[in-house]
C-alpha cells in the first residue's frame, strides 16, 4: 500500500512536470502583443526589445525554463501584464481561490449524493416513472452541450424561483443555482452508473443468498451492495473533478463569480499572457492531483490493487 | 465431385438413421434378425438439404439490423435527423432563401432590418444587424456539421491507429501509456482552450484543437479491445503461419471494433459541437463573419435578457439540441443493438 502509494505519487510528480514545461513552453509561441497591454500601439521596435529582453524573453527556451522553475521555486508565477498590471499574478488569483472551491466541492458533494440516491431509485423501480425520468435527465444533460442547457438555466431558472441572476457573495440565495448548475453533470454520470451497478449487482448469486437468508433489505445495501460499489465509485471521482473543472470555467463566468474559472475567461478575452499560462498550469495540477487522489481512494478500498495491475487496467 | 459423394453418403446415414427408427417400433415383431427390404428407401440427393448444418443462420450485422429496427425512439430519431440533415444541404437550393450573411435593408425607410420578429418575410426573424436568422442557422448547421463531422473522421484515424499500435505492439505498450498517462490527466478543456489561445481562433485552429484532444479516448478503447483479443486461438494461428502484423491488425482485429469505433465517431459529433459553442463562448471561436451554431447561440445569448428578443437564442438552441440529442440517442441504440449480448 505504502509503496503503491509512494511510487504513484512520483508518477504524478513527472506528469506534473512534463506538463508545466510543455504549457510553459507552448505559451512561449504566443504573440508578443499580451506581454504590453495598451502600451503596445506607443512603443517603437526596440523599446518592445528592451521590454521583452528585461523580461528575459529573448532568451533561449531552456534559460527560460530554468528561470521559470526557479522562480516557481521561489513562489513567482509573474506579473499580470494587463488584467490589472503588475500586480503579482498570485495575489491576483488568491482571493479567488476560496469561491472556486466551495463551489467545487458543493458541486462534487450535491453530485455524490444526489446522482447516487437517483441511480439507486432508478435501479429500483426499473422501468417505471422514476426510471424513465431519470433517463430522460441523463440524455438530456449528456447529449445537449452544457454551454446551452446551463444558459437556459439561468434564463429561466432564475426568473422562475426568483433568484438573483448573478452572483453576489453577500445574498446566500445567489449561491444555490451555480452550485446545482455546477453538479448537474455529475448527477447524470453518478446516476447512469449506479443504476447499471445496482441493477447487474441485484441479480448477482451472492445477493440472492443473502435474500433468502432473509436478510432486511438495508443491511442487504449496506454490507453486500454498496461496500463493492465504493471500488468503482472512487474510479469516478477523478472524472468528475475533472468535469467539474471545465464546468466551473463555464458556470463562474456565467454568473460571474469572482472564482479562477471565470478569471481565466476574462484573461484570455483581454489576452493576458502570464495570467493565462498561470491559470493553465493551476487546473492542470488540479487535474492531476485530482486523478492521484482518486487512484489512492482505490487503492485504500480494495486491498488487491497494485501500481501494475492499475497500469495494466489503463 | 468427391464432395458430392460424400455428402450423399451423409445423406444416406440419415436416411439409415429415420428408417432404424422405424425399425426399433417394429422390432418385436421381427425376432428373426432378417432385414426387409421394404422398409427402406434410397434417399434422393438433395443440395439444400446436403448443404445445412446444425449451426443457425445468425448473422452480426443481420441481427444488429434487426435490434436497431426494432429500437421505436432511435427509428424516430433517425427519421428526424435524416430529414433534418437532408434539409440542410437542400436549403440553399430551394426557391426564396436568403442569404445567410447579407445585410437586409427596408426599401421604404433605407434603414436595416434590425431585430424584426419572426414573421411571413423573416421566418424566423432577423438578427440585430439584420441579416436573416433562418438562413444563418441552416448555413450555421452546415458549418458545425463538417467541423464534427471531419473531427470525428480525423479522431477515427487517429485513435484506430494509435490505439493498434499501442494494444498490439508490446514494445510500445510501455511508452505509449505513459505519454497516454500525461495526456489524459489535463483536462480537455484546458488543452482546447490553451490550443485556440495560442494558434489564434479560426476555422483550421478550431479543428486542430479538438482533434488534439479527441482521438484520446478512442485509442484508449481500441487499445483495451485488442489487447484483450489479441491472443485468442485464432490470431496466434494466424501469427504462426507467418501473417504479418499489419493484416492480422486490418483483417483479424479492426472488424471486432467496427461497432466500437461507430459509437465514438458518432458521440465525438455532438461532442465537437458542443464545445464549439464553448469555446465561441469564451472569445476563441470562429470568427463572427462565419455563421456557425456556436457563434450563433453566442450572439443569441448576448439578447437574452430581453424577452421579446429571445426567439434569437432560442432558434438556434433547438436546432443544435436535435441535432445532438439525435446522435447521441443514435449511438447509443446503435451500440445496444450491435452488442452480441443482447442478441436473440
Amino acid at each position: 500500500m505504502l509503496r503503491y502509494s509512494i511510487r504513484r505519487l512520483l508518477q504524478s510528480i513527472v506528469t506534473l512536470f512534463i506538463v508545466v514545461s510543455a504549457v510553459f513552453l507552448l505559451m512561449r509561441l504566443l504573440p508578443i502583443e499580451g506581454y504590453f497591454g495598451e502600451r503596445n500601439e506607443k512603443l517603437s521596435d526596440s523599446q518592445r526589445e528592451a521590454i521583452l529582453q528585461k523580461m528575459g524573453l529573448l532568451d533561449p527556451w531552456y534559460i527560460q525554463l530554468g528561470n521559470f522553475y526557479r522562480n516557481l521555486a521561489k513562489g513567482d508565477l509573474g506579473t499580470s501584464s494587463i488584467y490589472r498590471k503588475d500586480v503579482p499574478v498570485l495575489e491576483v488569483i488568491a482571493p479567488r481561490v476560496p469561491y472556486s472551491v466551495r463551489f467545487g466541492l458543493t458541486a462534487l458533494c450535491l453530485a455524490l449524493a444526489v446522482g447516487l440516491s437517483l441511480g439507486v431509485s432508478m435501479a429500483r423501480h426499473k422501468g417505471r416513472l422514476v426510471d424513465k425520468i431519470g433517463t430522460a435527465y441523463v440524455v438530456l444533460v449528456n447529449a445537449v452541450p452544457l454551454a446551452v442547457y446551463l444558459l437556459f438555466i439561468q434564463l429561466y431558472g432564475t426568473s422562475l424561483l426568483k433568484l438573483p441572476i448573478l452572483f453576489d457573495k453577500y445574498s446566500p440565495s445567489s449561491w444555490i443555482l451555480p452550485a446545482i448548475s455546477m453538479s448537474l453533470g455529475g448527477i447524470a454520470g453518478y446516476a447512469m452508473w449506479m443504476r447499471r451497478y445496482m441493477v447487474d449487482e441485484l441479480n448477482k448469486d451472492y445477493i440472492k443468498l443473502a435474500m433468502a437468508k432473509g436478510l432486511p433489505r438495508s443491511t442487504i445495501m449496506a454490507r453486500h451492495v454498496m461496500r463493492n460499489a465504493y471500488v468503482p465509485m472512487a474510479q469516478y471521482l477523478p472524472a468528475s473533478i475533472l468535469m467539474t473543472i471545465s464546468g466551473s470555467i463555464y458556470i463562474e463566468s456565467l454568473y460571474s463569480i469572482p472564482g479562477m474559472g471565470g478569471l481565466l475567461v476574462d484573461v484570455i478575452q483581454r489576452q493576458d499572457n502570464p495570467m493565462v499560462q498561470a491559470l493553465v498550469l493551476i487546473f492542470s495540477s488540479i487535474g492531476i492531483i485530482g486523478l492521484f487522489l482518486g487512484d489512492l481512494l482505490m487503492a485504500i478500498f480494495d486491498p488487491r490493487i497494485k501500481l501494475a495491475k492499475s497500469e495494466a487496467s489503463r | 465431385m468427391i464432395r458430392n459423394k460424400i455428402t450423399s453418403g451423409l445423406m444416406s446415414a440419415d436416411a439409415m438413421l429415420m428408417a432404424a427408427d422405424g425399425v426399433s417400433g417394429a422390432a418385436p415383431s421381427h425376432k428373426n434378425d432378417e432385414l426387409d427390404a421394404g422398409l427402406f428407401t434410397l434417399a434422393q440427393f438433395d443440395a439444400v438439404a446436403a448443404e445445412r448444418s446444425g449451426y443457425s443462420d445468425y448473422s452480426y450485422w443481420k441481427s444488429t439490423l434487426r435490434g436497431f429496427l426494432k429500437n421505436r425512439l432511435a427509428m424516430f430519431f433517425l427519421i428526424a435527423l435524416c430529414s433534418l440533415l437532408l434539409f440542410t444541404f437542400l436549403q440553399p437550393l430551394l426557391p426564396g432563401q436568403k442569404l445567410p450573411t447579407k445585410i437586409y435593408i427596408d426599401p421604404d425607410t433605407g434603414m436595416q432590418f434590425r431585430n424584426v420578429n419572426p414573421g411571413k418575410e423573416f421566418w424566423f426573424g432577423t438578427n440585430t444587424i439584420g441579416q436573416d436568422l433562418w438562413a444563418r442557422i441552416w448555413s450555421g448547421t452546415r458549418t458545425s456539421l463538417l467541423i464534427g463531422l471531419i473531427v470525428g473522421i480525423v479522431e477515427m484515424f487517429v485513435g484506430i491507429a494509435f490505439g493498434a499500435l499501442w494494444g498490439y505492439i508490446r514494445k510500445l505498450d510501455g511508452i505509449i501509456t505513459e505519454i497516454y498517462n500525461v495526456l489524459d490527466n489535463i483536462p480537455t478543456t484546458i488543452v482546447l482552450m490553451l490550443l485556440s489561445y495560442i494558434l489564434r481562433p479560426g476555422f483550421k485552429t478550431m479543428i486542430i484543437a479538438m482533434c488534439a484532444t479527441g482521438w484520446l479516448g478512442l485509442a484508449r478503447f481500441v487499445r483495451n479491445q485488442i489487447v484483450i483479443i489479441r491472443d485468442r486461438e485464432y490470431n496466434l494461428a494466424s501469427r504462426c503461419l507467418g501473417t504479418p502484423s499489419r493484416r492480422i491488425i486490418v483483417k483479424n482485429l479492426l472488424p471486432y471494433l467496427v461497432s466500437v469505433i461507430m459509437l465514438q465517431t458518432a458521440l465525438s459529433i455532438p461532442g465537437t459541437i458542443g464545445w464549439e459553442v464553448f469555446l465561441t463562448y469564451i472569445g476563441l471561436g470562429l470568427p463572427v463573419s462565419i455563421p456557425s451554431l456556436g457563434n450563433l447561440v453566442n450572439e443569441g445569448r448576448l439578447l437574452m435578457m430581453s424577452p421579446e428578443l429571445r426567439y434569437q437564442l432560442i432558434f438556434p438552441t433547438v436546432v443544435l439540441s436535435i441535432i445532438t440529442i439525435s446522435f447521441y440517442v443514435l449511438g447509443n441504440a446503435f451500440s445496444d443493438a450491435s452488442d452480441p449480448r443482447n442478441h436473440v
